[in-house]
C-alpha cells in the first residue's frame, strides 16, 4: 500500500479539473482524465482537497502524538543584544509575546545570553516579561553559534515553554535552526503574523513565500516548543512601564556547554551609514536611475536628514556603487519600513520581493510606465537627482535642521 | 580535499504570478533554475578546490527533474553529482530537509567543507544550511561574503551581520552558507557543458542513505501548512503632477507627520 501523504482516489475522481484549478502551486495535472498530484511540488496545503467535490483526494494524517505536550508552558523570546545592547526586534518580539501570552494564560519570558548584562533584564521586565532567564557568563561576551544554541537548547529542555520567538536576524535564523533541529522542533522563518488558535491553541504562523507572491499560515501541532523567527519593523514594540516588576532568574551553565569550535577573530563594524536598514524607520533607495556612485551622496544627505538608512537596488550594487549590505530585494535584504523610498529605480520583481511590506511606499522614477509606480503610495514622474535635493530643501525645514 | 555542495532547484520567480481570477500562482511556462544563492555556493567550492586540489560534489534533493540542477553545475566545473530522491521525501519542512541532506553527506563520507547558499529564494527559510550542520555536528559560519584563509585543517571567514562583519576561524570540516557578495560565478565552459551531458548521477533513495522513515517527509516534518492565501495588493497610490518643486512639496506634505514621528 502506498504511504503516500496526499493521493488521488481514481474511482472517484471525475476529471473536473477543480482541484487542478484550486492549487496554488500548480502540483496538479490531469492525466487522462484523471488528477495526478506531483508530490515534490505538493505542500500538502489542503486546498484541494477543499476544492474536490467528491471526497476524491485524501490527505493522510499523521498520527497523534505519544507525548505529552501538556507540560509545555510559557512564552518566550530570544532578547537578542549586541555589546549590551538590546536589538529592538526584542522589544517588538516582546509586544507580541505579551498578547500570545495573556491568550493562553501563560508567563512571557525572556531569555538574554550575554556577558556583563545584569542591568539590562530591568529592561525586558519594563516592557513586559515576567521573567527573565539571564544567562551572564565571561564565553558568551557576544554571539556566537554552538555556545548561544547550546544554553537555548539547555534552557528549553529544563523549562519546557511552549513557544520560542527570535528575530528574523542573521544571528536569530542562525542560532535558532541549529535549536529546533536539537530539540525536534517546529520551526517557521520569517513570520509576519502570529495568532493563536481558538479551539486547538497552536500558533498560527503566517509568512510570506515566493518573494511575498502568496502567503502560507503554518502550525507545529504535535510538536513542542513551537518555534518561529519574526521579521524585523512588522510587530509594535511593547512599551515601556517602568514600574513593572518581574523575575531575574540567574542560570548557571556548565563551561563544557560553552565550548566553540568556531572564534571571531575581529569585529568590524559598517562605516558606510550608521542606520541599519533591517531595523530603519525610513529607507531611502537608489538604482540605475542614479546613474553614478557620486550621485549617491545625493541620497546620503537626504538619508541623514530624515533619519532615514540607505538602501540600493541589485543593479547599483552590481555596479559597485554601493556595498552589498545596503542590496534590497530577493538576493538582498528583505525590508519592512514605515517609509522606503525609491529613486530612480524600476521595481524589478525581484527588488519588490524585499520592500513591497512597507507601510508607505514612495517612487521616484523619470519613466512612468516603471512597475514601481503600480504599488507607490505616492509617485512622482521626473528625474530623482532633481527631486532629492528639493526634499532634502524641503524636510530640513519642517524638521528645524 | 572534498567539497559538496548542497543545492536546490527552485521556479525561476521572476516568471511567478498571481492568476487575478483564481488567486493562484501561474506556474505554466516557468522555468527551474538552480537557486540564485547556490550558484555562489558552486563557485565558492569550485575556487576552493582550485586552492587546495580535491573535488566537488554536489548534492541536491528534490524530484528527478531535478537532476538538471546537477547538470548544471557540472557544467560549472563540478566534478559529480548526486540527486537524492524518493516519493518518502513529500511534504519535507526544513527538519526533515535537513536531515536528508545529512545523511546523504553522511553517506558521501569523507568532506571538508560544506557549502550551501544563505537561503532558497522560493522558500526563503535560511534554515537549512545550519540544521544540515546541527544533524552532522559540524560548526558553522553562516552568510560568509569572503574565505580569508583556508588550509586542511581551518578556516577563517567574513560573516555578513545586520552591523558589520566579523572574521571567524573555525577547524574543518565545516558548514558554509554564503552570500552573494562572496564572488562572481563563471559560466559553464564548452568543455564543462559537454561533460554534464555525459555525465550519469546516481539517484540516492531513502533507503541508500540508510534514513530512519519517522524522519523523512511528512512524519518527520514538525511543522505543517494549514492556509495559503494571496496577500491583500497594495492599493494604486496617488501620483503627484506639476512642476518638480510642486510635486516634491506636495510629497513632504504626505510623510511630514511620519518623518517627524520616527525622528522623535
Amino acid at each position: 500500500m502506498s504511504n503516500d501523504p496526499i493521493k488521488v482516489i481514481d474511482e472517484k475522481c471525475v476529471g473536473c479539473t477543480l482541484c487542478e484549478k484550486s492549487c496554488p502551486f500548480g502540483a496538479i495535472t490531469m492525466k487522462e482524465r484523471l488528477a495526478e498530484i506531483d508530490l515534490t511540488t505538493c505542500t500538502l496545503c489542503g486546498a484541494c482537497v477543499e476544492a474536490c467535490k467528491f471526497e476524491a483526494i485524501e490527505m493522510r494524517q499523521k498520527e497523534a502524538p505519544a507525548k505529552d505536550l501538556s507540560d509545555y508552558k510559557d512564552v518566550w523570546v530570544f532578547a537578542e543584544q549586541s555589546d549590551g545592547h538590546i536589538e529592538s526586534v526584542t522589544y517588538e518580539l516582546l509586544g507580541e509575546g505579551r498578547k500570545l501570552a495573556d491568550e493562553l494564560g501563560m508567563d512571557l519570558c525572556a531569555v538574554l545570553i550575554g556577558s556583563e548584562i545584569k542591568d539590562k533584564a530591568a529592561e525586558l521586565t519594563s516592557r513586559g516579561a515576567d521573567k527573565v532567564y539571564l544567562i551572564d557568563q565571561p564565553e558568551l561576551v557576544y554571539f556566537q553559534d554552538e555556545p548561544y544554541a547550546a544554553v537555548l537548547i539547555d534552557l528549553i529542555k529544563t523549562h519546557k515553554p511552549n513557544i520560542v520567538l527570535c528575530g528574523a536576524t542573521t544571528i536569530g535564523r542562525s542560532l535558532v535552526s541549529r535549536v529546533a533541529v536539537s530539540v525536534d522542533a517546529g520551526l517557521t522563518a520569517d513570520c509576519t503574523g502570529l495568532a493563536i488558535d481558538p479551539e486547538t491553541k497552536n500558533l498560527l504562523q503566517t509568512r510570506p513565500a515566493f518573494g511575498g507572491n502568496i502567503m502560507a499560515t503554518i502550525v507545529s501541532p504535535n510538536n513542542r516548543p513551537q518555534m518561529a523567527t519574526v521579521r524585523h519593523k512588522v510587530m509594535k514594540e511593547a512599551d515601556v512601564d517602568s514600574s513593572r516588576q518581574g523575575e531575574v532568574l540567574i542560570k548557571e551553565i556548565a563551561a563544557e556547554i560553552l565550548k566553540s569550535r568556531t572564534t571571531r577573530r575581529e569585529f568590524v563594524p559598517e562605516t558606510e551609514n550608521t542606520v541599519n536598514i533591517a531595523e530603519a524607520n525610513i529607507i531611502v533607495s537608489g538604482g540605475r536611475g542614479l546613474q553614478s556612485p557620486e550621485n549617491f551622496e545625493v541620497l546620503r544627505e537626504f538619508a541623514e536628514v530624515i533619519g532615514a538608512g540607505i538602501g540600493a537596488s541589485r543593479a547599483a550594487v552590481d555596479a559597485d556603487w554601493i556595498p552589498y549590505s545596503h542590496q534590497v530585494g530577493q538576493t538582498g535584504k528583505t525590508v519592512c519600513p514605515r517609509i522606503y523610498i525609491a529613486c530612480g529605480i524600476s521595481g524589478q520583481i525581484q527588488h519588490l520581493a524585499g520592500m513591497s511590506s512597507a507601510d508607505i511606499i514612495v517612487a521616484i522614477n523619470r519613466d512612468p510606465e516603471a512597475p514601481i509606480f503600480n504599488i507607490a503610495t505616492y509617485g512622482i514622474v521626473g528625474n530623482a537627482l532633481e527631486i532629492v535635493p528639493m526634499l532634502t530643501k524641503e524636510f530640513r525645514k519642517v524638521l528645524g535642521k | 580535499m572534498h567539497f559538496v555542495v548542497c543545492i536546490k532547484q527552485v521556479p525561476e520567480t521572476t516568471d511567478v504570478k498571481i492568476n487575478p481570477e483564481t488567486n493562484t500562482l501561474i506556474r505554466e511556462g516557468v522555468d527551474s533554475i538552480v537557486n540564485p544563492f547556490d550558484v555562489y555556493a558552486i563557485e565558492e567550492a569550485l575556487r576552493l578546490r582550485d586552492k587546495l586540489g580535491g573535488k566537488v560534489t554536489a548534492i541536491s534533493m528534490g524530484p528527478p527533474q531535478a537532476e538538471a540542477v546537477l547538470r548544471e553545475a557540472i557544467a560549472m566545473g563540478v566534478n559529480e553529482g548526486i540527486l537524492v530522491s524518493d516519493r518518502a521525501f513529500a511534504g519535507s519542512d526544513t527538519w526533515a530537509t535537513s536531515y536528508t541532506l545529512a545523511m546523504a553527506i553522511k553517506k558521501i563520507g569523507d568532506y571538508d567543507v560544506v557549502l550551501f547558499g544563505k537561503q532558497a529564494s522560493d522558500g526563503d527559510t535560511a534554515q537549512v544550511g545550519p540544521g544540515v550542520a546541527t544533524h552532522l555536528d559540524l560548526p558553522q559560519i553562516t552568510y560568509v561574503r569572503k574565505i580569508e584563509e583556508v588550509d586542511e585543517s581551518h578556516i577563517v571567514a567574513e560573516r555578513l551581520l545586520e552591523n558589520g562583519y566579523e572574521s571567524v576561524e573555525a577547524p574543518l570540516p565545516v558548514a558554509l552558507t554564503v552570500v552573494k557578495e562572496i564572488n562572481d560565478p563563471r559560466l559553464p565552459s564548452l568543455k564543462g557543458k559537454m561533460a554534464a551531458r555525459k555525465a550519469e548521477i546516481p539517484t540516492w533513495s531513502a533507503e541508500d542513505i540508510g534514513a530512519d522513515p519517522a524522519c523523512l517527509g511528512l512524519d518527520g516534518s514538525p511543522t505543517k501548512v494549514v492556509k495559503i492565501f494571496t496577500p491583500p495588493s497594495r492599493e494604486g497610490g496617488e501620483i503627484f503632477e506639476g512642476e518638480p518643486h510642486e510635486c516634491a512639496e506636495k510629497l513632504v506634505k504626505a510623510l511630514k507627520e511620519i518623518v517627524v514621528e520616527a525622528n522623535a
